[in-house]
């Protein structure tokens, strides 16, 4: 049988693009309900302490309040921390809005205000008084570096670093070469376009239906019945659009665990949307120090890593993540140490944002690299391609596949890399320095335990449906072809149902996961419908398919008929009509392969070339061109899945050169809330962005060669930037962002 | 307690509906479209006016609707992103925006299609350079800009073909 796969692998427009260009895509907050009431959330003006006293009379004398909930009148939730952990909490205790008067960090939710109309409930908000008992605060974590401490309980799923290997500071010391470079990661926060928010719609006895942006139904939907005591029988969460995520809807947020209290104790139906500032009350990614130290020989070859990082978290809980792991697995050396410590901030906990710990780890390894390279006067690709390692020494593993090398040639050819002269401040044009700046990247590839619903009718429609979320991912799109292709139908004819905790289960979409993981569960559930359609036509007696081999067959375009002879078949509506069916409907889990995952390490890499501008006087900085070659195995939509890595390399520049919440120390809070003073790209801020994927095959990854592209993009990318404004200006800035004042600063 | 205070009669026309509207004169044009008429696909994306998901063209011009009070607009003409296809045909815009995948979540994408539109009537753009510099008012945290420009310049060329053909 010969396989046709006419839609995985091209490019194809977004199935759900004509609902998102002409607004009818709902996001959370717009779900409506008959006697929807609205929610408005206090916010902590204080960083640590407790309430002495929140005088609500004044707003609720506004008519047209409800209800103000605080911690005083909140409604009983469940006991046990556990009951609040969701399945992504770290090891902890996970904060629970309005649980006492304590306050933990500045603008922590402190009072809902719940009334008839947005407008009432936002005045009213403005009317509750609160009266603070302060206490003093940390949320500088330069100076509680000090205080830095192995976290006793790993988070599930998060690998603490590997045990040393070699003697990496004897190695140091002896090394030809040596390097040391210090770095900041600044807090950022995620900043999704749609705000959080969460509309809950009453149903009386039959539960709950909650819109909430999150990229979990199934974890929001277990986090809302185990907290509240509900059977999950009477919650259902339904999110099929959200509106950029990028971690923030990992874990259901504050804005959920609000608004379905009140609808429960209202028992009617509400809404609670945070503001633009509130954005900045919850999650992010961590601030980080790190120091990376490295020892060569004259020839380039790493003889010592050595890599620490201190990384900020809540006084509630152990946030980790992934960041300097990377040191020992990138390239090959015999002497590796590695440290990842946390000091407790009054801050809210951090929360995984786009590769999280990738980017920043990565980032301090590879201004490293450069470093090196620079002082060995190698050329920094060069530099790379004598460091490479064909097997993960962190594990002493080989890749599932790594075309990383491919990357570095691809990726250097089309910059036109070659044009690099060595020497930074070499190349200018005009009153502006030139910069050619490099870094690799690289993220794990990963597949989850997935399943999915193929159910097939005679009118040849086909509808997939698996819990999993479409963030911007462009997962309908890809779950669409692999449909198609599977059972052999056009993707016309194909509808896809996620984002819904009703229906088959599937792991929340993080982690780059979603294609690897949905997706051969999508094509698990349609291969079986597939064989069962045609082990109806077999079973039709007169037919010409009466009795034949399955492996004859082929299926497409509506119809069931003999490969070597395509007049001879049926329709499916003629095939399921014969034999009795209104539907094939079946389901399949997915997992991943138990021996593989024991004997091979699996990554997707990247090769990050920049190219910057950097005006000699005023040090402004522009990104002119970058270029992103990718080895992330098969690729199922090059239209989608470079998109993926656009937004990533967009979220790179915003690292490298504008994010940055900015703390005021004595206050304890973000003072930049806003987009005004928060700076996220613009267009203007984005060049060419040239993406490029590289050719690898992988058939041990997942079931269909797929790693996944959500974060790759990202990592490298500020790196690459550093390096390219090391190069133009000779200047090494290792504080992000990298801003004018930096640039000109003498020091 | 203050009295309350009376709302204002005015009227809108709103893709091509008249609408008389009772307004708060607090309400501003945004949550008049989202809360009241539930036109939701103008998005709030900050209520402040940095970011331009809230953009509407209001007697053609593309405005940020967040910071305009719908008192202020008696007798306007409104274009919100669930008016620019006609009879079910995507406007060139849109086409565009599907074809060259110039969104991923879609959140900021009805702000971004208007002030495309917005964008083409006035005229100035013509580069991609200063398409990218026109339409910075509209932030995409997806990163989708490198498509947006091309979406833009697609629509612009098919627009000034259009107008060749009409000459
Ligand atoms: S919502 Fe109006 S500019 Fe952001
Ligand atoms: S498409 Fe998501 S913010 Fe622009």
């Amino acid at each position: 049988m010969t396989t046709v796969t006419p839609f995985v692998g091209t490019p194809r427009s977004r199935v759900d693009g004509r609902a998102k260009v002409t607004g009818a895509a709902r996001y959370a907050a717009e779900f409506d309900a008959p006697d929807l009431a609205h929610g408005w959330v206090v916010s902590s003006a204080v960083a640590r302490g407790r309430i002495a006293r929140i005088d609500t009379d004044a707003a609720m004398a506004m008519p047209g309040v409800l209800k103000i909930f605080t911690h005083e009148n909140r409604p009983r939730t469940a006991w046990f921390d556990y009951k609040h952990r969701d399945q992504t909490a770290p090891p902890g205790h996970p904060f629970r809005p309005l649980y006492s008067d304590t306050i933990l960090h500045s603008g922590q939710p402190i009072a809902l205000v719940v009334a008839e109309t947005l407008d009432i409930a936002r005045d009213a908000a403005s009317l509750v008084r609160v009266l603070y008992e302060t206490e003093e605060h940390a949320t500088d974590l330069a100076a509680r570096r000090d205080t830095a401490y192995v976290p006793p309980k790993k988070r599930s799923g998060i690998k603490p670093p590997p045990k040393p290997r070699g003697d990496a500071p004897g190695a140091f010391t002896s090394a030809p070469v040596q390097v040391r470079q210090e770095s900041r990661v600044p807090a950022e926060y995620h900043n999704p376009m749609e705000p959080h928010a969460a509309t809950v719609v009453w149903k009386g006895k039959d539960g709950i239906v909650v819109h909430d942006k999150t990229q979990g139904a199934q974890n929001s939907q277990s986090y809302i019945a185990s907290v509240f005591g509900l059977s999950p029988s009477k919650v259902q969460v339904v999110a099929p659009f959200v509106g950029g995520a990028f971690g923030s809807g990992l874990r259901p947020q504050y804005q959920v665990f609000l608004a379905v209290m009140a609808a429960l104790e209202l028992e009617r139906s509400v809404r609670v949307s945070l503001t633009r500032d509130q954005m900045f009350t919850f999650g992010h990614r961590p601030e980080t120090l790190q120091i990376v130290t490295l020892g060569a020989g004259r020839d380039g070859k790493l003889v010592s890593v050595q890599h620490d990082a201190v990384a900020e978290t809540s006084r509630l809980e152990d946030y980790q993540e992934v960041v300097v792991n990377w040191s020992g697995l990138l390239y090959r050396c015999d002497n590796v140490a590695l440290t990842y410590r946390l000091a407790q901030l009054d801050v809210s906990t951090p929360c995984d944002m786009r590769a999280p710990g990738a980017t920043i780890g990565v980032f301090a390894l590879e201004i490293a690299m450069d470093e090196l390279a620079h002082a060995t006067g190698i050329d920094p690709v060069e530099l790379r391609l004598r460091n490479h390692t064909d097997r993960d020494q962190n594990e002493d593993k080989p890749f599932t596949s790594k075309e990383l090398r491919a990357c570095y040639a691809k990726g250097a050819e089309r910059f036109g890399w070659s044009k690099r002269k060595p020497a930074p401040r070499s190349m200018r044009e005009g009153s502006e320095l030139v910069g050619y700046g490099f870094a690799t990247g690289v993220w794990e590839a990963m597949m989850m335990k997935s399943s999915a619903r193929a159910t097939l009718t005679p009118d040849g429609r086909l509808t997939v449906a698996t819990a999993t979320a479409d963030i911007g991912t462009g997962t309908y799109t890809i779950l669409t072809q692999i449909a198609a292709d599977a059972l052999g139908v056009p993707m016309e004819k194909v509808t896809t149902l996620i984002g819904d905790s009703s229906l088959p289960t599937s792991p929340i979409e993080g982690g780059s996961w979603a294609a690897a993981s949905s997706g051969a569960a999508v094509d698990a559930a349609c291969r079986s419908v597939r064989d069962a359609l045609i082990g109806l036509a077999r079973g039709l007696e007169d037919s010409p398919l009466a009795n034949i081999d399955p492996d004859r067959v082929t299926v497409r375009d509506g119809r069931v008929f003999l490969t070597a002879d395509p007049d001879q078949g049926l329709a499916i509506d003629a095939v399921m009509a014969a034999s009795g069916v209104d539907k094939i409907e079946l389901e399949e889990t997915v997992l991943p392969d138990p021996k593989t995952m024991l004997t091979h390490a699996a990554y997707t890499h990247s090769a990050v070339f920049a190219e910057v501008r950097v005006d000699e006087e005023l040090g402004i900085v522009r990104v002119t061109r970058v270029v992103n070659a990718v080895a992330a195995g098969r690729i199922l939509n090059p239209k989608t899945a470079r998109s993926q890595i656009l937004g990533g390399v967009v979220m790179g520049i915003g690292m490298a050169l504008e994010e940055e919440a900015l703390h005021d120390h004595k206050l304890g809070r973000v003072m930049n809330h806003n987009f005004a003073e928060y700076h996220i790209p613009v267009n203007a801020d984005v060049p060419d962005i040239d993406v490029l994927f590289v050719e690898e095959h992988d058939d041990k990854v997942s079931p269909l060669g797929v790693k996944g592209l959500g974060e790759i993009g990202i990592v490298g990318t500020a790196a690459a930037i550093a390096n390219a404004i090391f190069h133009a200006t000779g200047k090494r800035v290792n504080d992000l962002p990298i801003t004018v004042d930096k640039l000109l600063d003498e020091a | 307690m203050a009295p309350p205070i009376a709302p204002h009669t005015i009227d809108l026309t709103i893709n091509g509906t008249a609408h008389r509207l009772d307004v708060a004169p607090w309400t501003t044009l945004l949550d008049l479209l989202r809360e009241d008429l539930k036109l939701t696909g103008t998005k709030k994306g900050c209520d402040h006016g940095q970011c331009g998901a809230c953009t509407v063209l209001v007697d053609g011009k593309r405005v940020n609707s967040c910071l305009t009070l719908a008192v202020m607009k008696d007798g306007a003409t409104v274009t919100t992103v669930e008016g620019l296809a006609r009879n079910g045909q995507l406007h060139p815009v849109q086409e565009a925006f599907i074809a060259r995948d110039a969104f991923q979540c879609g959140y900021c994408t009805p702000g971004q299609l208007c002030s495309a539109v917005g964008l083409m009537a006035e005229g100035h753009a013509h580069s991609a350079e200063e398409i990218r510099e026109l339409m910075s008012g509209n932030l995409c945290r997806c990163g989708a800009y490198a498509n947006i420009v091309a979406a833009v310049q697609d629509a612009l060329a098919a627009q000034s073909t259009q107008r060749e053909a009409a000459e």
